[in-house]
């Protein structure tokens, strides 16, 4: 089977490693933000350009995915497969939606959004105290559940890597070689995890 | 079923065609578990959860609301207020040190203030000793804001967040006498001799008859960067234009006489302050806003705050804005001061809770001072 069979596209694998390592370090400054006095400031002044870039990367990712069909997961149940479409549409919609609210938080607060010294958001929510306190509350469930749903994620992927060892994870590495695929195997029904 | 390992271990096939071991998977198990629980973990201590003695600014928040109780829909702190309207205009003086837009020569700005007083006291009776605030948001062009807190005193009692959350606690009225416990106070004032010396330096100066009269200070240090890239601390100070009186025989003669007396000036006509920039010099503190700078420093008189209209807190003006010291223009940036990023973060924390919050009206209500007395 060619790599383009069995592996994400080039484009993919690297909109995902990018991604995974900036909202990561995206949701542990938020919460470390929002909790310091020190680093408030300093954390504040890269949260938003950061949150900005990474709305504009999930839009692409969202163009990439459409271009780009995902390859065929072989040896995955019909529910398990349902679960891996939903959990990949939730963490698209939270990507986008997380920072989106933020940004209209920031403009129903009235603060300035200063991506750069140059460069500034223009504000997409009227100015108003009530909106502004639903948005952040927003802002912080949304973050929880972003996390959560990373958390998840994570857990599948070392799950199929370390206890499943389907070799799962070899779809989306960066490694120029590519693992061959599995071949699809009979279920063995005596074992069952999950 | 192949046999692997020590040859007791039953085994299956695993997806790929390789062969799992029960072993294997429950170390498999095990892994997964660590690095979610690493993963879990790490999360909960960047927020700090996992330490409830870290002065987080919703625990610092906490402080407030435990020493002033809790008034819903109002400030944590300054909590008795008004809001005002008008503009600045600038000389160009500031030009020399800063490429900040608000001082280009003959700029007029609009300015969005709320004169206030300190404590978290929604309706507490003015008084003359009490500290007296002065929260100022100008906009600029092209979407910039400058956004500036100062209060009447030449100094800030304390150096660091810290230090003002102990202060805090020593200062909360003991119910008996209505009045702090003097050997907590005193108590705080031997561990933190900076408080000591910055409050012998606000006691010796005097206090004037009210807002209009006062002088307010921006009290931190920042930093003014010029066109040629060359940075220098500033500090700043609003000094009034107005007559500057004593206390007289006003004081105390009804619970919001500071305000009424305030809102009177204003329909009368206009209120003027300067706005001068002090620039620091080598050796000059920057992180320490106890430590007043030489008298001797070079000052720019660098523009007018002009105040022409008041209203009572309502929806869109003062009420909703957040005076948080590090909204700053290009041209004017933050110095190592320790009390400014913890200030920006207990303003939003004090934000965020007010926002959500019923709003009842504000004490300050301008539509029901008397022309004259």
């Amino acid at each position: 089977m060619s790599d383009s069979r069995t592996r994400y596209a080039f484009t993919s694998r690297l909109l995902h490693w990018a991604m995974a390592i900036l909202v990561v370090a995206q949701l542990f400054l938020g919460v470390a933000m929002v909790a310091s006095l020190d680093a408030y400031h300093l954390l504040r002044t890269v949260h938003q350009p950061l949150g900005f870039a990474i709305l504009v990367l999930a839009v692409v990712r969202i163009g990439n995915r459409i271009v780009h069909r995902p390859p065929p997961s072989s040896g995955m149940r019909p529910a398990e497969r349902m679960v891996a479409t939903g959990s990949e549409y939730l963490l698209y919609g939270l990507l986008v939606l997380q920072p989106v609210t933020g940004w209209a938080m920031l403009s129903a607060g009235g603060f300035p959004i200063a991506l750069t010294a140059q460069l500034s958001l223009p504000a997409i929510a009227p100015r108003d105290p009530d909106l502004y306190a639903v948005l952040r509350q927003s802002h912080t469930v949304l973050g929880y559940l972003l996390f959560a749903a990373f958390t998840a994620h994570l857990c599948a992927i070392l799950f199929h890597t370390f206890v499943l060892r389907d070799r799962i994870l070899g779809r989306m590495t960066l490694s120029r070689r590519p693992r061959p695929a599995p071949p699809p195997q009979r279920r063995d029904p005596e074992f069952r995890v999950s | 079923m192949p046999r692997t390992g020590d040859g007791h271990e039953p085994s299956v096939g695993g997806r790929s065609g390789t062969t799992v071991t029960r072993r294997g998977a429950l170390l498999g198990l095990a892994a997964v578990g660590a690095i979610a629980a690493a993963d879990v973990g790490g999360f909960l201590f960047a927020g700090g959860r996992l330490t409830p003695d870290t002065v987080t600014p919703s625990r610092f928040v906490d402080r407030f609301e435990q020493v002033f109780g809790r008034h819903e829909g109002f400030r944590r702190n300054h909590a008795k207020g008004v809001s005002v309207t008008g503009w600045f205009t600038a000389t160009g003086a500031g030009s020399a040190v800063s490429t900040a837009s608000v001082f280009r020569a003959g700029s007029r700005h609009p300015v969005t203030g709320r004169f206030s007083l300190s404590g978290g006291q929604p309706d507490a009776a003015d008084a003359v000793d009490t500290v007296r605030g002065l929260g100022l948001m100008f906009r600029l062009p092209g979407g910039e804001q400058w956004r500036t807190a100062m209060i009447d005193s030449p100094v800030f009692p304390d150096r660091t967040p810290d230090g003002f959350r102990a202060r805090l606690l020593a200062s909360k009225k003991v119910p008996d006498t209505g009045k702090p416990d003097p050997a907590a106070m005193a108590a705080f004032l031997a561990c933190h001799p900076e408080t000591a010396a910055a409050m012998d330096i606000i006691r010796r100066q005097h206090r004037t008859s009210g807002f209009g009269d006062s002088t307010f200070h921006g009290l931190n240090a920042f930093r003014c960067t010029d066109r040629s890239g060359a940075s220098v601390p500033v500090r700043w100070r609003l000094v009034p234009e107005q007559a500057v009186r004593q206390p007289g025989a006003e004081e105390g003669s009804g619970r919001d006489y500071l305000f009424d007396a305030l809102v009177r000036e204003v329909t009368r006509g206009p209120l003027r302050w300067r706005m001068i920039l002090t620039i620091g010099e080598a050796g000059d503190p920057t992180d320490d806003a106890t430590r007043p700078w030489p008298a001797d420093r070079t000052s720019l008189d660098v523009g007018t705050l002009t105040v022409d209209a008041i209203d009572t807190e309502g929806p869109g003006n003062a009420r909703d804005v957040n005076f948080d010291p590090l909204v700053l223009p290009n041209g004017i940036a933050p110095s190592d001061d320790p009390l400014l990023s913890a200030r920006s973060a207990v303003y939003a924390e004090s934000f965020d809770r007010r926002s959500g919050e019923p709003k009842a009206p504000s004490r300050v209500t301008v539509a029901e001072v008397p022309d004259e007395r």
